[in-house]
């Protein structure tokens, strides 16, 4: 039996208004994604791919349709009520890192835990960074790491609060190759030992063929990209 | 150049047009307007002050000599355009009928008084009216107390020397007249131009010669510092600050209070300035980072930098000073129904120091960064490690506290006073640290004891947040609670402080002196006070003495280089006795003699005299008493309140020592203004007495409290809003980096509630580390001026202390919810999109 989505979105529609032009980012886009899937979402640029992601996540709501997320209507949910949720199920990667600049690599990884007041938040994280390789970093702040690591300590918070699902959004497109390969092979390594859902937002068709199922935006809407 | 001119240009407009500017233009405009508002309005109450004081003097001021005033010195006034007028002083005798009485007479030019005014009526009982005018040749005016004692009235004759003069008016007030207060005869006051037909100048004749002189301060000043210079024997110049000492403490005072809340206005703009610039530094390098990275030169970009820094200073310089020039101009609209005469005119000197101010603040905030940036590769850049090595904050802030200190200093005019303030701000940085440091570990320690839950955990995170922030939450809490520390200054300063100078000279203080009492009299002069219903008398002995040697040795007046000590030891001393120390007295060294010692030779000095003589506790002095030498042992030194204008003695003794000599004795009382009837009484049934009539000084010294009480309260405005700008601007600095943890705190999943328990507990903690800290200083600061500089007595505010820590406590937090309030509506990606 085919297991229930962990996330599914209905005719979903996000509008924008920019100098009095109505401007239509997704139009009637549906998507079902199964507990466990790693998908990818591809498209050229502008195209809405993290729009759809914030859309998933709950950083933001459609103008139309809905979310559900594990059967639950989510974006129907006020901001704290969505905030509860990605609380519960949720880790990120962004493009640029989004770490603190005023908190050192082990703080950056705890705080998503102590906003859960998880009782091990001290353990849980340094366990993360050790994962990531950066045991020797733990006091360092974003300043002072290079890119990689940064995105390392990223990957580490993401994992740390042992999340049901991960949103990337191109996690290596402020890194040079190699780093980001590096990156992408220990992203999906700590994915699958976790068993975790991955939903990655990226424009390079070889990181995206990593996945099990490619989508491509385009105008608005979702397509399935046949495995090459 | 040219390029890079414009570069700086079109940056400047891209910065301000972002808003990143803003802040900091904000900051600077209200540094310079109220550095040069307050010298402005300084510059201007000095001058009028010194004025007011001029009334007192009669001119700005005065050269005298006991001989004619060498022509010299009325060229140089004649030739700098000052007005000038000559007077004469000496005893001398007239004559009504068969009545002849000891006056002092004053000869004046046409054109006296050069600074204020005379009262002058028909009949003694006259209310009189203000005159700024000197008698016609032929006339004379004279003191009510004189026309009783010669019963004469207005249009009767006096023979004066050899000259018979009309009485044109009774003279009912003389503010310029100075001098020595216990020497006074009644006064005559005749023109000049009878002088010759007189006769009453001979070679011999102990004359006061005086040139009184007006004019706009600096030439005042020059004229001053030149002819000082070349002062010969028996010649002296003098202005208001030395003419009268009741005047020079109140204008001393007064002095100190503008200057103290000049100096506050400094710091806390520098401070606002400071925390202002971070996030345009913050901008800027990234644009330089990016300028370097397409191609720019290292020189050009520090050329842009560098005059993007005086674009900015410059316009903010001439901003603040428009505004600062405006702000004294409501001050001169209010300050002239304040001041007796206009306003002196403005010098620009205080747009310079504007311009300056605003230069030194930009360059020092600028510069760390742009050191820093020396350093960078391009490729530093690329890789966005511009801030790979930041630079320590002792660094950054090094340049701007140089500057801060340097207008300290600048602005204190007193090296004691800067580094004392300067050691004050120094020490508030350390226990602000100590406090937010002990307060973050005790938290943390505590709330590994209290059973978790979410909101606890939430405070808990937001505390942290002062340890996260460790640098810019000190830098924050000092911001609060030196705005804190102003606004609890002003309040004990404005209140307490103020009050208890005015109370120093209450409404009722004594206004008259009776001097010449014999002992015989005394009886009869308690009586008649108790029968007139006088309250408060007290009748003090005086007997003369002359200094004649200090611990065996001769006292020889040319030992002194001092003025002042030379005169001191040269007059006669009035020794006078107590039991108990006068109420207004404060003992600074020594003891005062118990019962038990009275009739010993004790000695108790002021101690500016014995400073001025250089006598110390426990030196013996031998004092000449009506032939008698008297050895006196010096006891105590005792520090007396002048200008409460109670009848106060340079020298003491205890009881049971001096009563075998003759002794004078002198009485003071409080008389309402006008209501002389009772002392005209006492005159005519003492006829020995010479009252002095001190209302009209002590209305000048009241009047001059009052109008500094409402100029304090002006310039302290300026300290308020630097205080307020503080508070905005530390808010501010730190408002970006906020907003983007608040942001990710809520993409992990953290409710608003959590995100506003956590901002709400950071700046709780931040208002009330800022107010205890801000407490203390304040109540130390106010007790050191209250103690050592204004001399008066210190008050604790319990009050006021509890309403600032409630205030505090809930006020910030409130301020930092309310500009972070909207951002938590946003989706958080908008948000993230733009951090």
């Amino acid at each position: 039996m085919q297991q229930p989505p962990i996330i599914q979105a209905r005719d979903l529609y996000y509008e924008i208004i920019n100098h009095d032009n109505q401007l239509r980012i997704l139009q009637g886009l549906n998507l079902s994604i199964a507990p466990g899937e790693q998908v990818a979402i591809i498209g050229s640029s502008g195209s809405g791919k993290s729009t759809l992601l914030s859309l998933l996540a709950g950083l933001d709501v459609p103008t139309a349709g809905n979310v559900q997320i594990k059967g639950s209507l989510f974006s129907g949910l006020d901001e704290d009520g969505r905030a509860t949720i990605r609380a519960k199920t949720m880790g990120f990667v962004f493009q640029s890192f989004q770490l603190l600049p005023s908190l050192t690599a082990l703080e950056n990884v705890m705080l998503p835990l102590q906003l859960k007041n998880h009782p091990q938040a001290k353990a849980l994280s340094l366990e993360a960074l050790n994962k990531v390789g950066l045991s020797q970093r733990l006091q360092h702040y974003p300043k002072q790491l290079s890119g990689g690591e940064q995105q390392r300590v990223a990957l580490a918070r993401a994992f740390a609060t042992e999340p049901e699902i991960l949103f990337a959004d191109e996690p290596t497109g402020n890194l040079d190759n190699a780093t980001g390969q590096m990156i992408i092979e220990l992203l999906f390594k700590m994915n699958a030992e976790a068993g975790t859902t991955l939903v990655l937002v990226t424009h390079d068709i070889h990181l995206a063929n990593r996945c099990q199922r490619q989508l491509n935006l385009q105008n608005g809407r979702l397509e399935e990209v046949a495995s090459t | 150049m040219m390029l890079t001119l414009k570069l700086a240009w079109t940056q400047t407009l891209s910065l301000w047009r972002a808003g990143t500017l803003r802040v900091l233009v904000f900051a600077l405009v209200l540094a310079v307007a109220a550095i040069t508002a307050v010298s402005f309005f300084t510059q201007r109450v000095a001058s009028a002050l010194n004025q007011q004081g001029g009334l007192l003097l009669g001119g700005d001021i005065a050269v005298m000599a006991d001989h004619p005033i060498r022509p010299a010195f009325i060229k140089r006034a004649q030739s700098q355009g000052m007005k000038n007028i000559r007077t004469y002083e000496f005893a001398s005798m007239v004559i009504h009928g068969e009545i002849s009485q000891l006056v002092e007479i004053k000869a004046v030019e046409l054109g006296f008084p050069l600074r204020g005014d005379l009262t002058i009526g028909a009949t003694i009982d006259d209310v009189g009216e203000t005159v700024k005018s000197a008698p016609q040749p032929g006339e004379a005016w004279l003191e009510p107390r004189l026309a009783n004692l010669l019963g004469v009235k207005v249009g009767d004759e006096v023979e004066v020397g050899e000259h018979t003069l009309r009485i044109g008016a009774i003279l009912l007030r003389e503010p310029s007249r100075g001098g020595d207060m216990f020497s006074f005869a009644p006064r005559l006051l005749i023109n000049a131009a009878d002088l010759p037909a007189s006769k009453l100048i001979q070679y011999g004749s102990r004359v006061k010669y005086q040139l009184l002189l007006a004019a706009d301060p600096q030439k005042v000043n020059d004229y001053f510092l030149k002819t000082k210079a070349e002062l010969g024997r028996g010649e002296k110049i003098e202005d208001v600050r030395n003419a009268r000492p009741e005047i020079k403490s109140a204008l001393d005072k007064a002095r100190q209070f503008l200057g103290l809340s000049a100096m506050v206005s400094v710091i806390l703009a520098t401070v606002a300035m400071l925390l202002s610039s971070l996030p345009y530094v913050k901008q800027s390098l990234d644009t330089f980072a990016l300028m370097r990275c397409f191609g720019a030169r290292q020189n050009t970009v520090l050329q842009v930098l560098a005059l993007q820094t005086l674009l900015i200073a410059f316009f903010s310089a001439i901003a603040g000073s428009a505004l600062g020039y405006l702000a004294q101009m409501g001050l001169a609209n209010l300050a002239g129904s304040l001041f007796v005469e206009a306003l002196p005119t403005l010098s620009v000197a205080p747009i310079w120091v504007g311009f300056a101010a605003s230069m030194a603040m930009m360059v020092a905030v600028v510069i760390p960064h742009a050191w820093q940036m020396r350093n960078l590769t391009a490729i530093n850049i690329l890789r966005r490690e511009t801030l790979a090595q930041p630079i320590s904050a002792q660094a950054k802030f090094l340049p701007a506290a140089i500057v801060m200190a340097a207008m300290i200093f600048w602005q204190a005019h007193d090296t004691k006073i800067a580094v004392y303030t300067m050691l004050a701000v120094l020490a508030l940085c350390v226990v602000i640290s100590g406090f937010a440091y002990g307060l973050v570990g005790s938290v943390q320690r505590l709330f590994s004891l209290t059973p978790q839950n979410k909101t606890l955990s939430s405070i808990s995170l937001g505390i942290q947040g002062l340890k996260r922030r460790a640098g810019l939450s000190t830098v924050q809490m000092i911001g609060f609670s030196m705005g804190l520390m102003v606004l609890m200054l002003l309040a004990l300063i404005r209140g307490d402080l103020i009050q208890s100078w005015q109370a120093s000279l209450p409404s009722d203080a004594p206004n008259r002196f009776v001097i010449n009492i014999q002992p015989a009299q005394i009886t009869g002069i308690t009586q008649f006070f108790a029968q007139q219903n006088i309250k408060d008398t007290a009748i003090f002995p005086m007997v003369r003495a002359r200094l004649i040697s200090k611990n065996g040795e001769l006292i020889n007046t040319a030992q002194w280089q001092d003025e002042r000590a030379k005169r001191l030891a040269e007059r006669e001393f009035n020794l006078s006795w107590a039991a108990t120390m006068q109420s207004d007295n404060r003992l600074l060294a020594g003891r005062w003699w118990t019962s038990q010692e009275h009739g010993k030779p004790f000695l108790s000095l002021e101690q500016g005299l014995a400073e001025t003589l250089g006598v110390q506790l426990g030196d013996k002095l031998v004092f000449d008493i009506a032939g008698n030498l008297t050895t006196l042992t010096v006891t105590s030194l005792r520090k007396v309140e002048w200008d409460t204008m109670r009848a106060n003695f340079f020298a003491v003794t205890p009881p049971g020592l001096l009563e075998p000599y003759a002794a004078n004795f002198i009485s003071s009382f409080y008389l309402p203004v006008g209501a002389d009837a009772p002392l005209n009484q006492l005159v005519k049934q003492y006829p020995n007495l010479t009252v002095i009539d001190v209302a009209a000084l002590m209305q000048q010294v009241r009047g001059i409290m009052q109008k500094m009480s409402s100029a304090i309260a002006y310039v302290f405005s300026f300290s308020l809003i630097a205080g307020v700008a503080v508070l905005y601007a530390a808010l501010v600095a730190t408002r970006e980096e906020r907003i983007a943890e608040a942001t990710l705190m809520r993409v992990f999943g953290a409710s608003r509630r959590q995100v506003t328990i956590a901002y709400i507990a950071e700046f709780a903690c931040i208002g009330l580390i800022a107010a205890l800290v801000a407490t203390i200083a304040s109540n130390l600061l106010a007790y050191y001026l209250s103690v050592n500089v204004l001399n008066i007595p210190f008050q604790f505010n319990v009050t006021l202390v509890l309403i600032v820590m409630l205030v505090s406590a809930t006020v910030v937090p409130l301020a930092a919810w309310l500009g972070l309030r909207g951002f938590l509506k946003i989706p958080p990606r908008q948000l993230l999109n733009s951090i």
